[in-house]
Formats: C-alpha cells, sequence, structure tokens
C-alpha cells in the first residue's frame, strides 16, 4: 500500500500547476469570463501544447492513454486556477463515453482530434423537465438542460430514448437544422446551455453492447467525470481552507491576529478534517471508478461525493464567514472558490441523491443479510 | 499509489482472522459482539491466550520479545480482533508503561516489568489526571518528596490521581508526581512506578452514568516509592509523560471496532424494520460514508509512519473522527430500538438486544473527552498542522 504519486504523475501535476500559477491568473480569468463566448480558445490550446488535452484519450489514438489518477492529478491542479474551459466535459467525459460507446470507425475520427485540441465534443445527458429527448425515425425532440459547456461543443453526443424504450446515443452538429443552443453563464463563471431539439438529424454512433442501450456506457463514462470532478473540489478546499489560514494570521482585531481565537481554530480544524476526509475518498474514487463491479463502483462513488459535497458546502461556508466582510466580495477569488464549490455539489448527483443511492443499496444488503 | 494490502499483509491478516475464529474464548466472543462489560478475568484470558501464541507483546519489537509487527501489521491485529469479537487490548501496560520502559527505563526496569506485562501476571493502570489537572496536566500537584535514609533513599508521595480506568484491578500505577514545586510547571515533574499494595494507596470507585464501575480515584498518603522506581532523570518526567502520550495514539481511530459496531447496528436496524425508514438509513448509511473515508485517512497516516515520517499532529484528526463515529453508532442503535432501550437491568421488556444499548450509548461519552479530549485534539490540529 502506498499513497505517492510516481514521478510522471508528479511532473504532470507540476506543468498544470505551473500553468495556472503563471499562465491562468485571477485576472485572465476574469477576462475570459467576461468575454462574450465566456471561454478561450486561445487558452485551449495552451493547454493542447502542454499535452493535457490527451490525458483522457489512449495512445493508439494520439494520446497518453492515462487512468484516472493522472485525471485526478490535472483536475486538482486545474482547482485552485477555477478553469473556465471545458476540459471535465471535454477532455475527460466525452472521450471515455466515446471510447467505451462508439465504433471503431467514430473512435478514429474524433479521439485523436480531441488530444489535440481540434475538436470540442460534448455529452448532453440531462433532460429538460417533462422534456425528454426521444429519437423517432432518426429525428431528435426534446430538451436537455443545463448541459456544461455544450455551447462551445464542435460536437454533441446526445441519450435520447428510442421507441423501444432504449437509451441510444446519437452525434449531433450544432449547426444541423432542428438544433437550437441557448447558452449562458452558471453561478460558477463557467458556460452551460439548454439544447432544444426540433426532429433534428442526428447520426446514430452507439455501437456493439451499447448500440441499442447505451445507459452502462453512460454510466461509466459520468463515473469517470465524478472521480475527475472529486479531485477538482480537493484542488479548491485546499487552495480555500490555505488562504483562510493566511487570513487568519493577518487580519487583527482586539490587538492580535484573529487566528489567535479558540472559536475560529476550532473552525479552522472542522474544515481540515472535511479536507482530509474529502481527499481521502477523492483517492479512493479514482481507484474505484472504472471498476467493473457496477454496484461496489456505485457505492464508492456516491461515498465519495457525499463527503466531498458536504465538505464543499462546509469549507466553503466557513471560509466566507471567517474572513468577513472581504469574504463576500467579487475582488476576492475566494468567493470565486466558494461559488465553484457550490456548483460541484450540486453536478452529477447532489449529497442527497447519492446518500439516498447509498442508503438504499446498504439497506437491501443488510435485509438480505 | 496503491490502495491494497500485499499479499504478505494480506496473508497475515488471515492468519490473524483465524487465530481470533479459534482461539478467542466463545463466552468472551459472546460479551464484546453483544455490548456486554468484561470482567478482569476476560482480559487476563485473553491476553495470556495471545501470550501464548507468541502476540502477546502487541506492539512491542522483537528485543524485548514482541512480534516486531509493523504498523501496518499492528494495524491489521487490531482490526481483526475487533471484527472477531476480541476485547480492546488493555493499553496501560502493553502500550502506554512499556514503550517508556524500552526507551527511558533501565535495563533493571524492563527486565523486572515488561515480561510480566506481556503475561499478564501484572495489570498496570494510569496516574496521570487529578482533580485540578485534566486538559492542563502540567498542572498536576501530587508531590513527592525524596527522603534520604540508610535503608535506601525514597520518595514520600502524596496526593491524588483520579479516573484511573479500571485502577480496581491494578497491581501498578505509573504516576506523574511533582518533585520540584519551584520549577516551571513542565519542569519539576517526575516518573514513578508505585506498587498498588504500598500502605496509603487507596483506591475509590467513581460510578459513570452508565451505572457502570470503570473509573477510580486513588488517593497516595504517605506512599513510600523507592527511588529505584523512578523512570530516567528527577524533574524530567514531562518529557516521558509526552512520550507515552504519543504511544496511546496508535490505533486511536479504531477503525476495527467502529466497523463491528456498526455491522451491530445494521442488524439491530434491520430487525427493529428501521432499515425501511429513509430517514433512518440515510444515517446508517452516513456513518457508513464517514468511516469509509475514515478507514483510508488512516492508512494514509499509517503509511506515512511506515515510511519513517512521523505520525505527528495527523492523528488528532483520526482521534476525533474516529470517537465521533464510534459515539454516533452507540446513538443510533439506541434510537433503533426506541423506548426498548429505557428500561434498566430487564429482561424480556423488549428484545434482549435493546437492553444494555441505553448504557452502550452512555457510556461512549467518554470517547471524545478522554485522551485529550476532542477540543484539545482541534487545538492542536489549528495550532501544530495549520500554524494558528
Amino acid at each position: 500500500m502506498n499513497f505517492d504519486f510516481n514521478e510522471d504523475q508528479r511532473a504532470l501535476a507540476d506543468t498544470v500547476r505551473r500553468f495556472v500559477a503563471k499562465d491562468y491568473g485571477f485576472e485572465r480569468r476574469r477576462a475570459i469570463r467576461d468575454s462574450a463566448s465566456g471561454w478561450s480558445r486561445a487558452v485551449w490550446q495552451e493547454l493542447a501544447e502542454l499535452g493535457v488535452l490527451a490525458v483522457g484519450v489512449g495512445e493508439g489514438h494520439g494520446g497518453l492513454g492515462y487512468g484516472p489518477l493522472e485525471t485526478g492529478l490535472v483536475m486538482n491542479a486545474f482547482g485552485a486556477g477555477l478553469l473556465l474551459e471545458p476540459y471535465l466535459a471535454a477532455a475527460v467525459v466525452a472521450p471515455a463515453l466515446i471510447r467505451r460507446a462508439t465504433s471503431a470507425d467514430f473512435q478514429d475520427q474524433w479521439l485523436p482530434r480531441i488530444a489535440t485540441g481540434d475538436s470540442i465534443v460534448v455529452f448532453a445527458h440531462q433532460d429538460g423537465r417533462g422534456e425528454a429527448v426521444r429519437a423517432i425515425d432518426g429525428k431528435l425532440s426534446g430538451r436537455k438542460t443545463v448541459v456544461t459547456h455544450a455551447d462551445c461543443a464542435d460536437l454533441l453526443l446526445v441519450s435520447a430514448r428510442a421507441a423501444d424504450g432504449g437509451v441510444r446515443l446519437f452525434a449531433l452538429a450544432p449547426a444541423a437544422p432542428g438544433v437550437t443552443l441557448r447558452g449562458y453563464p452558471t453561478l460558477d463563471g463557467q458556460r452551460a446551455a439548454d439544447l432544444l431539439l426540433d426532429q433534428a438529424t442526428a447520426t446514430e454512433v452507439g455501437a456493439g453492447d451499447t448500440a441499442n442501450n447505451a445507459t452502462q456506457a453512460i454510466d461509466a463514462a459520468l463515473d469517470i467525470g465524478l472521480a475527475a470532478l472529486c479531485a477538482e473540489a480537493i484542488g479548491i478546499m485546499e487552495a480555500t481552507v490555505a488562504a483562510t489560514v493566511d487570513y487568519l494570521k493577518t487580519r487583527r482585531q482586539f490587538g492580535q491576529p484573529i487566528g489567535r481565537f479558540q472559536a475560529l481554530q476550532h473552525r479552522m480544524a472542522d474544515m481540515l478534517l472535511h479536507q482530509e476526509q474529502s481527499r481521502s475518498m477523492s483517492y479512493l474514487a479514482a481507484m474505484q471508478c472504472t471498476n467493473p463491479d457496477q454496484k461496489l463502483r456505485q457505492r464508492t462513488l456516491s461515498a465519495a461525493k457525499v463527503t466531498i459535497g458536504q465538505a464543499c458546502r462546509f469549507i466553503a461556508q466557513n471560509a466566507v464567514q471567517l474572513h468577513g466582510g472581504m469574504g463576500m466580495t467579487d475582488e476576492l477569488i475566494l468567493s470565486h472558490w466558494f461559488k465553484r464549490l457550490t456548483a460541484i455539489e450540486m453536478s452529477f448527483g447532489d449529497t442527497d441523491f447519492h446518500l439516498q443511492r447509498f442508503a438504499a443499496q446498504l439497506s437491501r444488503e443488510a435485509q438480505a443479510a | 499509489m496503491d490502495l491494497d494490502f500485499s499479499p504478505g499483509e494480506n496473508a497475515f491478516r488471515e492468519e490473524v482472522r483465524q487465530f481470533v475464529n479459534d482461539g478467542l474464548p466463545p463466552h468472551i466472543r459472546h460479551k464484546v459482539m453483544n455490548g456486554i462489560h468484561l470482567d478482569r478475568d476476560d482480559h487476563v484470558l485473553w491476553q495470556r491466550t495471545l501470550h501464548q501464541r507468541g502476540w502477546g507483546g502487541v506492539g512491542w519489537p522483537r528485543e524485548f520479545g514482541g512480534p516486531g509487527w509493523t504498523p501496518t501489521e499492528l494495524y491489521i491485529f487490531e482490526e481483526e480482533c475487533a471484527k472477531g469479537g476480541a476485547p480492546r487490548l488493555i493499553s496501560f501496560g502493553l502500550k502506554m508503561i512499556a514503550p517508556v520502559l524500552m526507551v527511558f527505563g533501565s535495563p533493571e526496569q524492563q527486565a523486572r516489568y515488561l515480561p510480566k506485562i506481556m503475561s499478564a501476571e501484572e495489570w498496570w493502570c494510569q496516574g496521570y489526571s487529578e482533580p485540578g489537572a485534566g486538559s492542563d496536566l502540567a498542572s498536576l500537584k501530587t508531590r513527592a518528596e525524596l527522603v534520604k535514609s540508610s535503608a535506601g533513599d525514597h520518595y514520600l508521595v502524596n496526593g491524588q490521581k483520579t479516573w484511573t480506568t479500571l485502577g480496581q484491578y491494578a497491581d501498578w500505577i505509573f504516576c506523574l508526581v511533582r518533585t520540584d514545586p519551584e520549577a516551571k510547571p513542565q519542569r519539576g515533574i517526575s516518573f514513578l512506578l508505585i506498587d498498588m499494595k504500598s500502605p496509603g494507596v487507596t483506591v475509590r470507585p467513581i460510578i459513570t452514568l452508565d451505572g457502570a464501575h470503570e473509573v477510580n480515584e486513588v488517593w497516595l498518603e504517605d506512599v513510600r516509592v523507592p527511588v529505584a522506581n523512578r523512570i530516567g532523570e528527577e524533574n524530567q518526567g514531562w518529557t516521558y509523560a509526552k512520550f507515552l502520550l504519543g504511544h496511546e495514539r496508535t490505533n486511536i481511530a479504531g477503525i476495527g471496532i467502529a466497523k463491528r459496531e456498526l455491522a451491530r447496528l445494521k442488524r439491530i436496524a434491520a430487525a427493529e424494520g428501521r432499515l425501511d425508514e429513509a430517514l433512518f438509513a440515510a444515517r446508517v448509511a452516513q456513518l457508513e460514508i464517514d468511516l469509509m473515508a475514515l478507514e483510508i485517512t488512516n492508512l494514509r497516516v499509517l503509511s506515512a509512519e511506515g515510511a519513517h515520517q512521523a505520525p505527528g499532529p495527523e492523528a488528532s484528526i483520526l482521534k476525533i473522527k474516529g470517537t465521533e463515529i464510534q459515539q454516533a453508532i452507540a446513538e443510533l442503535m439506541m434510537q433503533a430500538v426506541g423506548s426498548a432501550a429505557l428500561p434498566v437491568g430487564q429482561t424480556g421488556v423488549g428484545p434482549d438486544y435493546a437492553a444494555n444499548l441505553g448504557a452502550g450509548y452512555c457510556n461512549l461519552r467518554k470517547l471524545s473527552i478522554f485522551g485529550g479530549s476532542n477540543e484539545i485534539q482541534k487545538n492542536i490540529i489549528s495550532q501544530m498542522i495549520m500554524g494558528l
């Protein structure tokens, strides 16, 4: 047993950390956030040159063939920088899904372009309320909602229910007739879009086992995304906790640094407990997110998301609280970490969803025993 | 990164599991599995059973007759013992005074005391806390005056120790005493080994909220203690005391115990039909999730320890979370049976498993108080880890 990362892994993490420190400062991020598109293709190309877009693509397709641990290290390092570009959607989830669900031809066509940053592929899965996307005679109708980064995609992968009840996977050009993309910023400064489909022409891309039912492949890809999201959360927690410790050491009231007050010290200790328990679960999530045993995998990932979701809330809220009025300002990056941590808790299933899923499985097993 | 135990460690786990399965007397297992109080003989019998297997010196190096396990093997041993229903090891001899003797004791002291700890011939208790010295241990007042005499120099000890766990069974007590009242609090303390049969030693029970007699007051009135019973140098006792507290923190998270008790909670909750309630099931789920995370956190600390980095203040994280989880399991177990947990000392009112759940819940409130209260642990985290 060991919890160390090897030399290659440390080098990869250092590369991303250096990029964030040098080339993705708070001011550049602010300018990108306030630009019309809300993200930067120039940044995307810089990431391609660093090789990090190739992390989730296999070597046969020009990628690095890394696994969830390396992906986690990249996401962790992006955490503090609050990357606005679609790394999780386009460099983690999309290649994971393409590899598991689509034909060899489709993979040959798209995976190399993902690795080089030439194409951005985004998976649209969450249906609008009462407007689930259906596939009838190869045409898609319905609504996908709050699809992160859908408005910067060159190609959309869309899940849709077919007449026979199976979930199928389709490729869709954003400019195709019948497609309306309504993009907007989200709470955390990132982009998302609603995808309105009215008899949109799309190509079925599911292959092999997933041709008629892509559910398992979709779950598997989203589980890889969830583990990556957990790693990002740890990076933001680390930055948030460290910044709060610094603030407590420098901010003076009543003639002393406020970090001398025990009420605040104990709050910081509680924040550290949340952070370390979360880090542990993030490691476990990375190790288990590709486990073919779906029950075990989902059990672990739900446990991770509960631990991390609760920590996101606790750390974010208390970091703002301990910063006092300054914590409320847009000027400090702290408030932006707060918003991303808030959004992470609500993504890929929130704490309640995962606690209930875990509890349901626990109840079934305890009663069967 | 590799979260798996090595093949050798897995084989060791199997060996321990088998040993506990075959070697643990069934009446002891029954008590542990059902939260029933153990008596002195139960503890002694289990320690002797371990000793016969060559495992009496749990956590000890080979040179002192221990099995020489790595920190990971020790962790596996304690986890399997707990899951198999073995009693918690009585730590005062094995894990507290023994490591102090090994590092700071004279060869004569080592030869005199260590073998009888391993064989359970002598029971030790801890004389640290006093009525006026709890978290602020260095303010202790028990006085030891050096008396020169032709019959051999000795200390005359006067004072009171308290919260002395299982002191009613003890043959020996290791005591922090003040030998220099003029020096700064930490500087004037010495570390003495006192025979509980000495004239002037009186043990008085303290009955705790669960009705149990687990802790005691120990009164020391003109107790004569030979100078040969002092550990190390006079007035250097605080150094040895802190060293001991560091060792007290091994297995502090109690992962094995928590796993065993969580399994009991699930059995009781299932029998009571409580797992059909989404809210109750979610509370159980939350504990299982917290425990999963703590197990990995514990293994991370262990892994750093194995690489010869000091365990350090991270152990405080394990203490806080581990005790919170154990307390919450006991609380939920009591909740699971509802009012059937309220009758005291009755059988046949509710199901058998409900009879001692109220007392069990009450008893475990101690966990967040002893071994450095959880508030002291938070001081350590914020000051030692975070530099506040």
